[in-house]
């Protein structure tokens, strides 16, 4: 019983359906471990008293023989997706009490399928950053150390930081997040789990909180591949709801583990090592590599030569969307107000102060790149390079069937070690960037720790709603890896 | 003639385009599944995505593309098979999202033309430049407290055709005679009510003036959402005088968007717009491009009613009716099918001149409609060929008008009823004469005595004593044939 | 590129954001930066490269003209900063 929160999602649904333990049990054990380890700041909003009314409901459902494909599995839910009486926060000042009267499609998915709500997890502020020190509530702290230095408190990543704390602690079995630039895959790698962004237009984007719409795109993070694939083929569906849900089957994502990677071709780009590559990570995409080829795939050399600029693409496409799509927090419907001698006045004061500073920065920059007499110079431009990044990988899928690279740069830093230079610190997404602006699926997962005892993580790109390769794939190296270190603590 | 304004400088042209805004016929808004009806409660029809919560998408209402479509089809335009709608962003109180999803690059209708009908009886082509979708923002009500004012987002997302119009327009008059005629096709195609009161049509002006010879255009004021035809035309006359003083005092005109005080027939800068606009409009990228099949025109160009102008050559050529005549009864859909009721089969002159006369004169009277009408086309029908065949006289037609609008009878239970037949009788008409003459002698030798003007007063005397219903070309004739013995 | 103080007031104003006259410069500073950074993409032809507005390959789907929402007044204006007699409120416009 002391041993539940160790569970994998699959195993726990195992346990659950032969009943070797409740879903109360299983609930309860992750609000321990949930109060525990309050220190990590993982949560904005503990919901323990609604978990244990789901998890008795979810052992009524288990005992009528009604249960849900994941029935009883204790998940936390991204503080960007939108709950119905649950303050919704998006780790901004701006949202002060907001309780949405509505419910997020996947979030409403997760419901339908059993699964039982532990609470709101941590992120940058409205998703805009790396390293989680942008939310209002304080950075979440990543869960594992430094061996040379086990008292300095690292960054989870972000903008999925809390989520990735929290599966890495084992405070809940799973957890939702959102990818706009990275956000699932980067702090994946860094808490040493696995998580995966969607083909834009898998999950639906209704209810979530939005950043830059045309990037934005919800997926889960687990500690397995397995609980991954079992996550999204609940979160995935058409949602009428949202024009860009793309009217496709969900398939049986768990049964495209078959183990059996055998010819065939994955892609490793040149321009993903670039001069001064952190030589560890370096080390264990080589290391990945061999995987692939001992498992009887073949690797292929490939270019995808607009990677470069990737990068700036996203830093005015992301932005010009969300200048727009946070015009709407103007303290009139919803969040904070702070009072103001006029119209004007009130949205100045309020946005001033509700909006954190990289927020501020993000929505300045993209005021401007739409601003007339600079949108053809910046936007149109930027989205016509997109164009290009995107041609490029349909260029390379017709020769290769998945795309292996690092997830990013480095291990996780120190929460003090941050810049306040904007441009590097954004240089911690250069490898993830590129799939969002093409909207391909990208699946990063654990595969081993560094000198200094930190996880690393690689990237696996697919074609365009083939995340079933990407699991096929990751579910070999997954095993080869047999990524097993926890967190001190754990 | 055209139409100037004389200054001390000298004559001065207008120059007018006009943008209206035109609110579609739909049960729910253009992005969201709220109702669209007039006259709610505050806010009891809005949805989450209305309101611009977090998080909340839309999704396009297929009625609305099919309308905006119709109307284009209906203006003659270009319909775009891929538009685009995109986003203008400003922050206003009764903008929830921040942001107007509109269409800037790409609309879903191109260029058309619309024929303007001028009171001389002449027409005037004038140029549609664009129509595009578009959503309504909220409302703001000023009024309601000392410090604050309200928002009501009932009509935020409602959808709205923006239809612009080249600048094309040379007087008031053609800018009523255009909003006329827009109203009357959307009637006409049912895409918009076109109730200016209700704000379901709303005009904003775009004018300018030059001195007659001048071309080019000078810088223009837009006068924002004028709600009734009459004052567009009283806008438009103020805002070109006032260009013409700022010309002829040395000054120079400020391009601004201006607001129309009907009270006091002047339009005043509009300080809420003070702000240099800058809208950056992109794609919304929460919408894709709206791809439409050239079979989904088709189908909706098939299912178009006769159009006004088609209507009116039609009535001209087939029931002989004058342009004015034609452009009068075709002004509505249900008119022209109340007068083609009225005259198939019967004479059409006749069946034109009592609709626009004592029947217009009676609808505009009282609590009546389309749907009510005062007289039925059947009735009024019946009552006609009554006059034709001679039972009634046209003079007592019009009290069978009246005793129908009353009761609703047909006029052949009106006649039969109340006796209304007239007397064609030649010996009860003689007999009427002959009286009126025995008491009357000095007047009968007045008459022979070659005073002709007196005829009318017989006529009239020996109508009375028949209560009217003597036939009118008999008792005519009966009197000039008694004055010859 | 290089953005003047006069130019990031401006943005602020067009973004509705106050911002103190002395971080003006720093951030005309950051802002600076951060298009330096992105101008290198003027180095790539784009000649006849239409614009990726986005990815999903799909026409915009259409959904029936049914009323389906609203009659949730209470709802709409439940997390309002201040609500009066069923309305939003905002400081007085003058028109």
């Amino acid at each position: 019983m002391t041993n539940l929160t160790k569970l994998t999602i699959a195993g726990a649904l195992n346990g659950l359906s032969k009943g070797e333990f409740t879903a109360e049990e299983l609930t309860e054990a992750h609000i321990k471990a949930t109060e525990a380890k309050r220190a990590l700041n993982a949560f904005i909003t503990e919901t323990p008293d609604m978990a244990r009314d789901q998890a008795k409901e979810s052992d009524a459902r288990r005992q009528a023989g009604k249960a849900g494909a994941l029935d009883g599995i204790p998940l936390g839910i991204k503080d960007l997706f939108c709950t119905k009486g649950v303050l919704t926060s998006a780790a901004s000042h701006i949202l002060d009490g907001f309780t949405p009267q509505y419910e997020s499609t996947v979030t409403a998915n997760l419901k339908a399928a059993g699964a039982v709500s532990l609470g709101k997890l941590n992120l940058d502020e409205f998703a805009m950053g790396s390293s989680n020190l942008t939310s209002y509530y304080g950075g979440a702290v990543n869960p594992w150390t430094k061996t040379s230095d086990p008292s300095a408190k690292l960054v989870p990543g972000g903008s999925s930081g809390g989520s990735a704390a929290a599966v890495a602690a084992r405070m809940v079995m799973g957890a939702t997040g959102t990818d706009t630039g990275g956000s699932i895959r980067q702090p994946a790698a860094f808490c040493g789990i696995t998580g995966i962004k969607p083909t834009y237009g898998r999950c639906s984007r209704w209810g979530v909180v939005a950043f830059a719409s045309s990037l934005d795109q919800p997926g889960p993070m687990a500690r397995t591949v397995e609980d991954c694939a079992l996550l999204l083929g609940a979160m995935a569906g058409h949602d009428p709801k949202d024009s860009t849900s793309a009217p496709v089957a969900v398939p049986n994502f768990a049964a495209a583990l078959t183990g059996d990677i055998r010819g065939l071709k994955v892609g490793i780009p040149q321009e993903y090592r670039p001069d001064g590559l952190n030589a560890e990570v370096s080390q264990a995409w080589e290391q990945g590599i061999q995987w692939l080829k001992d498992a009887g795939a073949t690797p292929v050399e490939i270019s995808l030569p607009h990677t470069k600029y990737a990068l700036p693409v996203y830093y005015i496409v992301a932005p010009a969307e969300a200048s727009s799509n946070l015009a709407r927090y103007d303290g009139v419907r919803f969040g904070l107000r702070v009072p103001g001698t006029s119209l004007d006045d009130m949205y100045k004061k309020t946005r001033a102060a509700g909006f954190g500073k990289e927020v501020r920065r993000r929505i300045m920059i993209g005021t401007y790149v739409l601003s007339a007499g600079y949108y053809d110079a910046y936007y149109a431009k930027a989205q016509k390079v997109r164009r290009l990044i995107a041609e490029d990988f349909t260029k390379a899928f017709q020769t290769v069937d998945v795309i292996l690279t690092p997830t990013a740069p480095s291990a996780a830093f120190g929460m003090t070690e941050t810049t306040d230079d904007p441009v590097t610190m954004w240089l911690n997404d250069v490898f993830t960037i590129p799939t969002s602006l093409a909207g391909l699926p990208g699946l990063s997962l654990p595969v081993g720790l560094n000198s200094d005892g930190l996880p690393l993580g690689l990237q696996l790109i697919g074609r365009p709603f083939d995340e079933e390769t990407l699991f096929k794939v990751a579910g070999v190296m997954e095993t080869a890896a047999s990524f097993t270190a926890v967190p001190e603590g754990v | 003639m055209a139409y100037v304004i004389q200054g001390e400088t000298g004559d001065w042209e207008l120059v007018i385009g006009l943008e209206v805004h035109a609110q579609v016929i739909s049960k729910a808004k253009l992005f969201s599944g709220a109702a669209t009806e007039f006259g709610a409660e505050p806010n009891s029809q809005v949805s989450f995505v209305d309101a611009g919560f977090p998080g909340m998408l839309p999704v396009i209402n297929a009625l609305c593309v099919e309308q905006a479509v119709r109307t284009g089809l209906g203006l003659k335009a270009q319909i775009n098979l891929t538009s685009v709608f995109a986003r203008k962003n400003y922050f206003y109180a009764d903008l929830p999202q921040g942001y107007q999803i509109s269409q800037y690059e790409l609309p879903i209708v191109g260029e058309g033309t619309l024929l303007i009908d001028l009171p001389d009886g002449t027409t005037k082509a004038v140029g549609i430049e664009r129509l595009h979708l578009e959503q309504d923002a909220g409302k703001s009500m000023h009024d309601q407290h000392p410090t604050k004012s309200f928002i009501d987002l009932n009509r935020s997302g409602v959808a709205l055709m923006e239809i612009v119009s080249k600048p094309d327009m040379r007087s008031p008059e053609e800018a009523g005679a255009y909003l006329t005629k827009l109203r009357t096709i959307l009637r006409y195609l049912e895409t918009c009510d076109g109730n200016m009161q209700e704000g379901s049509m709303r005009c904003d002006a775009n004018v300018s003036v030059r001195p007659v010879g001048e071309q080019g255009l000078r810088t223009r004021c837009e006068i924002k959402n004028v709600n009734s035809i009459r004052f567009v035309q009283q806008a438009i006359e103020y805002e070109a005088r006032r260009h013409i003083d700022v010309y002829e005092s040395g000054g120079d005109i400020r391009q601004e968007t201006r607001l129309f005080d009907s009270g006091k027939g002047e339009t005043r800068s509009m300080r809420s717009k003070e702000h240099a606009h800058d809208y950056r409009y992109f794609p919304d990228p929460d919408l894709l491009p709206l791809v439409i099949g050239q079979n989904f025109v088709d189908g909706i160009k098939a299912t178009l009613p006769e159009l006004p102008d088609d209507k009116k050559a039609r009535f001209m050529a087939d029931f002989g009716l004058n342009a004015y005549d034609a452009g009068v009864l075709v002004a509505e859909r249900a008119s022209a099918d109340f007068f083609e009721e009225v005259a198939k089969g019967r004479d059409s002159k006749m069946a034109a001149n009592w609709i626009m006369g004592d029947f217009f004169a009676t609808m505009n009277s009282g609590d009546y409609s389309w749907e009510k009408p005062p007289v039925t086309a059947a009735n009024l029908g019946g009552m006609i060929d009554l006059i034709k065949d001679g039972t009634i006289s046209t003079r007592l037609a019009k009290d069978v008008f009246i005793f129908m609008v009353e009761s609703g009878k047909s006029p052949a239970a009106i006649v039969e009823e109340k006796g209304l037949k007239q007397v064609t009788d030649t010996g009860a008409i003689e007999k009427a004469i002959d009286e009126v003459f025995a008491a009357n002698p000095d007047k009968v030798a007045e008459v022979k005595g070659g005073k002709d003007k007196l005829m009318g007063w017989f006529v009239g005397q020996v109508m009375k004593a028949t209560q009217g219903k003597a036939n009118p070309a008999m008792l005519n004739e009966l009197i000039a044939k008694k004055f010859k013995e | 590129m290089s953005l003047d103080k006069g130019t990031v007031r401006a943005i602020a104003e067009l973004a509705r954001i106050d911002v103190p006259e002395d971080e003006l410069d720093h951030l005309a500073g950051e802002l600076s930066g951060i298009l330096t950074f992105v101008e290198h993409l003027s180095e790539v032809n784009t000649d006849g490269i239409a614009p990726m507005n986005s990815v999903a390959d799909l026409g915009l789907p259409m959904r029936a003209d049914i009323v389906t929402d609203g009659n949730q007044a209470e709802a709409v204006l439940a997390n309002a900063p201040d609500a009066m007699d069923g309305f939003f409120t905002v400081p007085k416009v003058v028109e």
